[in-house]
């Protein structure tokens, strides 16, 4: 049976993708992920400048899912190009996740990060909670989406990835716009929200910057319904992002047009090793349901 | 759903809790042991995120079991200059308890300095007569030297017990004794070269170590060192672990992930 699959030129040994902004904080994190199963690994976003992020509580567990904060606190860039070299020498492909303020700032971390070794570059212009960036900043609409994919595209030859929000009705227009500039693939999506938990023993939200992204179970139904739209909308294929505990969880999101997974939330849940944990899980069920490869299921709910 | 079945659907411990102080012991001239109204099943070595609303959160190990969970703190900048102003009856919000905690031995030896000794505490009344070395700069900086009556201490200006460092102790009762594994936990370069007479010594070491936390439940990657998480993969590290560490005893992240040496990490504040 096959469970690799290739997206735009770049073959992944199973359909696992480590989702921007867990664990990817250095190589070696990036390094042990993949020696626990994933198929692909994505970097923490990385900004021009150096970023402290919100203060705690950034990130807390709720019933149904996490709530995240965290800001976009990363190294900055010349610290980042420094962390992450070679990157082609990991034993799968490893994708930069950066983000910036202005199409230009993107364009730069773009350059400083192209002779690392990495397969693409991911922008996500969909983050619900980081005033200066994504949802907040309006990244997020057709316009934007266009220009800022554009500015990436035309400062790198390697493939560019767009990252975009559940939060918007015209999901397909993104995607669209997205594909128009030159974007090589779709990420689907980011956290939901914002959204907010108020503890009511302190009477204060527990979020230190009050509001969060929300990701895992909870976002799971949004997030296939975004990918079932992007994929009616766009030919470029789609990492389905959103809530993915299981290897069914993963099939559904494959059935709904997904090329790939991403898996983020998962970590918490089922501890770092749920790459290899999901891959056998959606092996066994093809396996069982008589699929030979992960290409015989995309886009199936569609038929 | 029987794949789901092992899956664990949230239940709501990553909320932080809400929980009263009871009690507030000075332990010496910086620390206070703070006592809690709570229970709190935990492992040597564990520790809580403690939220003050408003103010932020941040880790601390669980020095006391029992009925009342008590939490030793050392003031240090902004979050533990407002722990120190409250008073009993004040509330914060506690979520926990995380990370691996140590693994218990046998014939063991326990080597603490500075705050490094309050996740030792509960650690020292779980193993059988260890024997245990707390070290501080001076006198007025020793803590549980009265909890722990039969411990060794020393102070590096010799104000009170042996004259020098826990390391020098260690080295000369190794002449003496042998041990199934020594317990460490203190300043980074102090436990470094505890791990270090150790791997001379062939005897195992277990090092609780600290980095810069966010999230406490191993997904941010904020706490990583060389690949593990603080949080989650330990605070508590093997010999095994310890020597694959490059960073250890030598570099740490700061809040915005900038890479420092250890002392510019210790020293520095967030205001
Ligand atoms: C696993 C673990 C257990 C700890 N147990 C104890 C304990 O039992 N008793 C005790 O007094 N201290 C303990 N600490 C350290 C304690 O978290 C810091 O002293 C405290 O956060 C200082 O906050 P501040 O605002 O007063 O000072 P700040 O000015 O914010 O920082 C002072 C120093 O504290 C450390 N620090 C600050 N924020 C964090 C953070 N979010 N995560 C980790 N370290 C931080 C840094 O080294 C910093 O240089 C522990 C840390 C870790 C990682
Ligand atoms: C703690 C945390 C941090 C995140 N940081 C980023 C980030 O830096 N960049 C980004 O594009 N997405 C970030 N995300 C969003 C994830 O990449 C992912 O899109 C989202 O969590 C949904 O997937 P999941 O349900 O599998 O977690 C973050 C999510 C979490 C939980
Ligand atoms: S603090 Fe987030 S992984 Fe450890």
């Amino acid at each position: 049976m096959a469970l690799g699959i290739e997206i735009s030129g770049i073959r992944l040994g199973n359909p696992t993708v480590l989702a921007s902004g867990i664990l990817g904080t250095s190589r070696k994190m990036l390094e042990r992920v993949i020696e626990n199963g994933a198929g692909a690994v994505t970097t923490k976003s990385i900004s021009l400048e150096r970023r402290d992020g919100h203060n705690n509580p950034t990130v807390i567990e709720f019933d149904a899912g996490l709530m995240n904060a965290v800001g976009y606190s990363n190294p900055g860039a010349i610290d980042a190009a420094s962390e992450f070299s070679d990157m082609q020498k990991l034993d799968a492909p490893a994708f930069v996740s950066i983000i910036g303020k202005e199409p230009g700032d993107f364009a730069k971390v773009a350059k400083m990060m192209e002779n690392k070794g990495f397969s693409a570059i991911e922008i996500p212009l969909s983050c619900p909670h980081t005033p200066g960036f994504g949802t907040l900043a309006g990244q997020d609409t057709p316009e934007k989406t266009y220009e800022i994919t554009k500015a990436v595209v035309k400062s790198t030859n390697l493939p560019v990835f767009v990252k975009i929000s559940p939060n918007i009705k015209n999901i397909g227009d993104v995607a669209q716009a997205a594909e128009r500039a030159g974007a090589s693939a779709i990420t689907a999506v980011n956290t939901m929200g914002p959204g907010m938990i108020i503890n009511i023993d302190a009477r204060k939200p527990v979020l230190d910057f009050k509001v969060g992204g929300v990701s895992g179970p909870a976002l799971k139904p949004v997030a296939v319904r975004c990918v079932y739209d992007v994929y009616e909308s766009v030919k470029i294929p789609i990492i389905g992002t959103g809530g993915i505990m299981s290897g069914k969880d993963a099939i559904e999101m494959i059935m709904a047009g997904a090329a790939c997974v991403g898996i983020g939330s998962a970590v918490y849940y089922r501890g770092i090793d749920v790459f290899g944990k999901i891959t056998a899980e959606i092996e066994k069920w093809m396996d069982k349901n008589g699929y030979n490869n992960i290409r015989e299921m995309i886009g199936a709910a569609h038929e | 759903m029987n794949e789901l079945e092992h899956v664990h659907m949230g239940n709501g411990h990553g909320l932080p809790e809400i929980v009263k102080i009871e009690k507030i012991v000075d332990e010496n001239r910086n620390a206070k042991t703070f006592f809690l109204d709570k229970r709190i099943g935990f492992k040597p070595g564990q520790f809580l995120m403690v939220w003050i609303p408003g103010l932020g959160e941040k880790p601390f190990s669980i020095s006391y079991a029992g009925a009342m969970t008590g939490i030793t703190v050392y003031l240090k900048g902004k979050f533990t200059r407002r722990l120190f102003e409250m008073n009993t009856g004040d509330r914060i919000g506690i979520r926990g308890p995380y990370g691996n905690g140590f693994t218990l031995k046998g014939n063991a030896c326990v080597v603490g300095g500075g705050a490094g000794i309050a996740p030792l505490a509960p650690l020292i009344e779980n193993l059988d007569d260890p024997y245990v070395i707390l070290g501080a700069k001076n006198a007025d900086e020793l803590l549980f030297d009265k909890r722990f009556p039969d411990a060794m201490i020393t102070t590096d200006d010799g104000s009170k017990g042996f004259s020098g460092f826990t390391t020098e102790l260690l080295k000369n009762i190794l002449k003496e004794r042998a041990f199934d594994v020594v317990y460490t936990c203190g300043p980074e370069i102090m436990m470094k070269k505890v791990f270090e007479i150790c791997e001379n010594a062939g005897i195992k070491c277990q090092a609780s170590l600290e980095r810069y936390m966010k999230c406490g439940i191993g997904v941010c990657g904020h706490c990583e060192i060389d690949g593990f998480r603080v949080c989650k993969d330990g605070p508590v590290f093997s010999s095994e672990q310890l020597r694959i560490m490059e960073s250890f005893g030598k570099t740490a992240k700061l809040k915005n992930g900038e890479k420092v040496s250890i002392e510019d990490y210790t020293r520095h504040r967030y205001e």
